[in-house]
């Protein structure tokens, strides 16, 4: 069982307590333990279960790699999932709790799993799911839906807050090693502004943990005076607790900041996200240690060897009183030296290497350490706990030589080079043949705009493996990144590393390298997604050749760790299964982010009332007091209504509805789209724009007029009112304000650049009401100031005046049928004018209305809506709007599409009215139904409805339709299937409900 | 992200401060054309793995509609010039030259 050293750990604050708890357990760990190093101080190995087979697991790494050890963490608005124990420091109070398990974490029934194992291989929820179907949606999907995932989603809002930052720096150089602090030091030197950024809460990498000397001096205290120096230079920002999450086009980085993970009580925000632009990049991303493949390497108290070693020197803790080591390489017998300076047994150390290692193996030798040189374990014995290992012989099947009693095993099959943020960008990747990873092609890097590279690798992450390499690197790093940013590099002496010699590796991808098919099934090559080495050599068997199906087939690589420690291994046995060479099979894509950001930071403070701007018009704060029920339209909020005490929203519609028809109703209308179009060539823009004839528009008067895209489809509507001979002021949709101003931008600046037009968008400029109903009149006459009667003002006509005092410009349009006045005011006079017409109107029986309201009243009216009646593929003809369509005119937008065959196809389907025979309203989007059924089985159908509504006029429901050949079918029957499996019927009739002559708006 | 430089205004901009506009140099095909003429306005388009000019706008900066050559491949940005034109630039179509010989896009090259 795992426990803690008497001795000191290097992060460790051994006065300092911290009491937390796993599982509702009471445990203590000390100010400097991450969870994982806490909970295996505390006798905890087994950490949580398997996603496919509920496998126990333990802590297999030390940091962002491991795979096993996910916790939930914290609760309710803190609560968060799938939360890595080897990241996540420790702090008092702190709650964690294992996942994917029921009922408990030391008895799973889900278990069972691992029993079924034979009869659960890759591809087997593909081949096992499809038939029959309806077992779908009635067996399989329930029961696998209970059996998959891993933590469990937060259901409390997030208590915590998130923010972004922008950063402009020279150079970025990400990770806090030895390679990184030299490259930053020779950086910072030259002036250069640097930001250096480590993930974890400590510089110096694993070079303090791995031993040497650096210049002379101990690594932890070149570490130490490194700091120092970097600290005292103005020019350089250090980051810890700071990921670089991902690399993108010219030199475009993110990091990730974890600010108060391990002090919760703390103010401020949690993480905060750092959008970086560098000119250059030093990847200083250090490298991972690969796991082996041999049978039970899942099993609790089997790690990583450096993990050991971490966990016995950082943390004082060790992993087991006796752990045997198996390797392929020398590194591994430095966690062997570091296991025997605490006082713990290594009953043996079995190197894969028929000749086994160098001078670190003869070290170890001399401490009185069994070595076993061209062995491999067959098998490890124990279930939830390491209780010994089986060892053979690495050249064999796997017949067991002896068994070794132990509580913990230590593995090492050699080093990957951490090179996903190389490759983000399109870095690509050279196989070392000798060291067996795949490192950084320098000739090959991410460029930039100017297409000159703009990442450069260093130390481990560019395939070095020696401590005297690593800091050259880093120094070399530092200089190249200076010269390319165009700044003059300040020569520095490169650090001096000195550190033990290694033999060379030897890749050893199965252990033993022919072992049979029993003992393929147990060796994990991914452990968080349950992929085994049998997994991907059946991909390979089963056609899956290439390296990404295979990881799609098998999910190796899939899980929240991407692969950190699988994917190599994988990559090996699917080479060898396929009998290729590595480099040959490639790697799969690296993406960002490089180990998974909280949601949180990803939004910022892009949240609840700050996630997107909110558009007011002048008069909503008058709504807001006066009861509106608000409605989102684009970034606007519009009444939808005003209920008033008791009413529902339908019953206030229809009060509203009624009320405008029979006495006074006003809108605020402001959030109209009010484009002004200008200059001698405006009328003739116009007419390119709109499907109508504009330049013929009298000033003084208004056109309604459609836009189409060159597809012909129509894009936008609204009322156009010359102003003057070269002025014109276009209304457009509330939502179509922004893009119809960016489309006339576009065609103006791209196509008809000579043209002497310009164009403003003066949405925000004016507040706009609608006062309308009978009464319309009679509350202006009152407010007095200008000529409002018909003589003077007729419809679709507009006159500049003066209303109760206030400059305004009134509008004779109507989008309701009855008589109506539009009145335009400059902003700041917006909520006088509409508080002039609430106290004028009283005695005309004012009442303001809302957007439902509006619709009910232009559907009565049989008016369109764009976006209800056009989605994008209706065409102005089929809406029956062939008079707004000139035929006099040589060209407009969409015109040419307009001939195309489909466009005048006689089977596209037409606008209708749609009156239901039972008087009710049919359901929003619903289809009428036509005979037979399509090769999908599916009722052929024969229209869609495009509005419906229940109308207070006609007291019915009313509705606005496509149907094929509509309009050659007045009276005819058609059927609207409903949800519930009822239908509804509906009588097909002209689509304008109300006043047909238009009598009641021109008066 | 990439970073394009607008030519009227100067500013090196973020993606985020631009709107794209797909491919730039489109002749306009309108009433008169045969169907084949405005099917190819309309919505063939070159897809290069290598040099493309693309229409872009400064959406959130002085909102001018400006053309962009750059390599699909490497993001390398060989320059920007004003939409106002028919045909990129000698000047830009030199650079290209230079740094990559034998090029060709559409007619140009």
């Amino acid at each position: 069982m795992s426990t803690r050293l008497a001795r000191d750990g290097r992060f460790l604050n051994k006065s300092k307590a911290i009491k937390f708890t796993f599982n509702g357990k009471q445990l203590r760990g000390f100010e400097g333990d991450t969870l994982a190093s806490a909970l295996l101080a505390n006798g905890q190995t087994l950490v949580g279960r398997s996603f496919k087979y509920h496998r126990p697991r333990g802590v297999v790494a030390s940091g962002a790699e491991e795979p096993n050890a996910l916790v939930n963490l914290g609760a309710e608005g803190r609560f968060e999932p799938n939360a890595r124990a080897t990241t996540t420091e420790v702090f008092e109070g702190l709650k964690a709790a294992s996942q994917n398990h029921w009922p408990s974490l030391d008895f799973d029934v889900g278990a069972i799993n691992a029993r079924l194992a034979r009869f659960l291989p890759a591809g087997f929820y593909y081949k096992m799911f499809i038939h029959p179907r309806p077992f779908w949606k009635y067996i399989y999907e329930p029961f696998i839906r209970q059996s998959a995932g891993l933590g469990k989603a937060p259901k409390a809002r997030d208590a915590d807050t998130y923010d972004h930052f922008y950063a402009h720096v020279d150079i970025l150089i990400i990770g806090g090693g030895v390679a990184g602090l030299a490259a930053a030091l020779t950086a910072g030197k030259s002036g250069a502004r640097v930001l250096v950024i480590e993930q974890t809460a400590h510089w110096g990498g694993r070079a303090p943990v791995d031993g040497g000397t650096i210049d002379g001096l101990d690594p932890d205290e070149w570490v130490k005076k490194t700091l120092q120096a970097l600290e005292k230079m103005k020019n350089i920002i250090l980051g810890a607790r700071m990921m670089g999450t991902g690399i993108y086009d010219h030199g475009y980085v993110l990091g990730y900041e974890r600010l108060t993970d391990h002090t919760p009580d703390q103010d401020g925000p949690r993480h905060r996200l750092w959008r970086i632009r560098a000119k250059q990049i030093v990847t200083a991303t250090g490298a991972i240690e690969r796991p082996l493949s041999f049978a039970g390497n899942d099993v609790p108290g089997v790690m990583l060897a450096s993990a050991i070693r971490d966990y016995v020197v950082n943390y004082a803790v060790s992993p087991g009183d006796r752990t045997v080591i198996v390797t392929n390489n020398d590194d591994a017998y430095r966690t062997a030296l570091a296991l025997k300076d605490a006082g713990l047994e290594v009953p043996a150390v079995v190197d894969a290497r028929p000749e086994g290692g160098g001078a670190l193996m003869q070290q170890v030798k001399d401490r009185g350490v069994r070595v076993l040189t061209g062995k491999g374990i067959a098998g490890v014995s124990g279930g939830k706990q390491v209780q010994g290992v089986k060892i053979c012989a690495q050249a064999g099947e796997g017949a067991v030589l002896e068994e070794i009693p132990c509580d913990a095993v230590a593995m090492s099959g050699g080093w990957s080079p951490v090179v996903h943020l190389w490759s983000h960008c399109g870095g690509k990747l050279l196989w070392d043949q000798e060291k067996a990873h795949f490192h950084p092609d320098i000739g090959r890097a991410p460029t930039g705009a100017d297409g000159e590279p703009f990442v450069i690798p260093a130390g481990a992450a560019n395939g070095s493996m020696s401590l005297a390499n690593v800091l050259a690197g880093g120094v070399a790093a530092g200089q190249m990144a200076v010269e390319r940013a165009g700044l003059k590099p300040k020569r520095i002496a490169t650090p001096e590393g000195d550190s033990v010699t290694e033999a060379p590796m030897q890749p050893v991808w199965m252990m033993p390298q022919g072992a049979g098919v029993k003992l393929r099934n147990k060796m994990w090559l991914d452990y968080q997604n349950d992929v085994k080495v049998s997994d991907v050599q059946l991909a390979a068997q089963e056609g899956f050749e290439s390296v990404e199906h295979t990881k799609r087939y098998t999910t190796l690589g899939m899980a929240t760790d991407q692969g950190k420690l699988s994917n190599i291994n994988g990559l090996a046995v699917l080479s060898n299964a396929l009998n290729a060479d590595i480099p040959q099979v490639g790697t799969t894509t690296f993406r960002p982010p490089y180990t998974p950001i909280s949601m949180g930071a990803i939004a910022g403070e892009a949240r609840a009332e700050l996630f997107q701007p909110i558009r007011k018009t002048p008069i909503h704060e008058w709504h807001d007091d006066n009861g509106a029920y608000w409605e989102p339209v684009g970034h606007w909020r519009r009444p939808y209504c005003y209920p008033r005490d008791g009413e529902s929203h339908a019953d206030a519609v229809n009060r509203e509805v009624t009320n405008t028809r029979e006495n006074l109703g006003l809108l605020d209308a402001s959030t109209l789209g009010k484009i002004v179009v200008k200059g001698p060539d405006a009328g003739e823009f116009l007419d390119m724009l709109y499907t109508n004839m504009i330049s013929t528009l009298k000033p003084g008067r208004c056109r309604y007029g459609l836009m189409c895209s060159e597809n012909g489809f129509l894009i936008d509507d609204g009322v156009v009112a010359r102003i003057d001979d070269d002025t014109f002021l276009c209304h457009t949709t509330t939502g179509g304000a922004d893009r119809i101003h960016a489309h006339m931008e576009e065609w103006l600046q791209t196509e008809w650049w000579d043209w002497k037009v310009w164009t403003v968008n003066l949405t925000e400029q004016y507040a706009q009401i609608a006062v309308v109903g009978p009464n319309a009149r009679k509350v202006l006459e009152k407010l007095g100031g200008m000529d409002v009667s018909k003589d003077t003002l007729p419809f679709m006509a507009w006159a500049d005046g003066q209303i109760g005092g206030i400059d305004v410009r009134v509008y004779r349009i109507s989008f309701s049928g009855e008589l109506s006045y539009e009145i335009a005011v400059r902003a700041g006079q917006g909520r006088a004018l509409w508080d002039a017409l609430v106290e004028a109107g009283q005695e005309f029986g004012v009442m303001p209305y809302g957007t439902e309201a509006l619709h009910v009243m232009r559907a009565e009216k049989g008016f369109i809506m764009i976006g209800d009646e056009t989605d994008g593929t209706v065409i102005p003809q089929d809406l029956g709007l062939h008079w707004a369509i000139s035929k006099k005119k040589d060209d407009y937008l969409g015109k040419r599409a307009h001939e195309r065959s489909h466009m005048v196809d006689p089977d596209r389907w037409q606008l209708v009215g749609l009156e239901t025979i039972d008087g009710s309203v049919i359901p929003d989007g619903a289809y009428a139904v036509a005979g037979g059924t399509n090769e999908n089985g599916q009722r052929n159908v024969q229209g869609r409805v495009t509005s419906t509504y229940y109308s207070p006029t006609l007291k019915r429901g009313i509705a606005m339709g496509l149907v094929h050949n509509g309009p050659d079918r007045m009276g005819e029957r058609l059927e609207f299937p409903k949800i519930d499996g009822t239908s509804v019927f509906a009588k097909i009739v002209d689509p304008v409900f109300y006043d047909k002559e238009g009598a009641k708006q021109d008066v | 992200m990439l970073i394009l430089t607008c030519p009227y205004c100067g500013v090196a901009a973020d993606e985020t401060e631009l709107t794209p506009g797909g491919e730039a140099h489109l002749t306009r095909e309108t009433v008169g054309a045969d169907d084949a003429a405005f099917e190819g306005y309309l919505f063939k388009r070159e897809n290069p793995k290598g040099v493309h000019f693309e229409r872009w706008r400064h959406a959130y900066g002085c909102g001018k509609w400006f053309h962009a050559a750059r390599c699909t491949v490497t993001l390398e940005v060989f320059g920007t010039y004003p939409a106002q034109t028919t045909e990129p630039p000698k000047d830009i179509r030199d650079k290209i030259t230079a740094k990559r010989p034998g090029w060709s896009w559409r007619d140009f090259g």
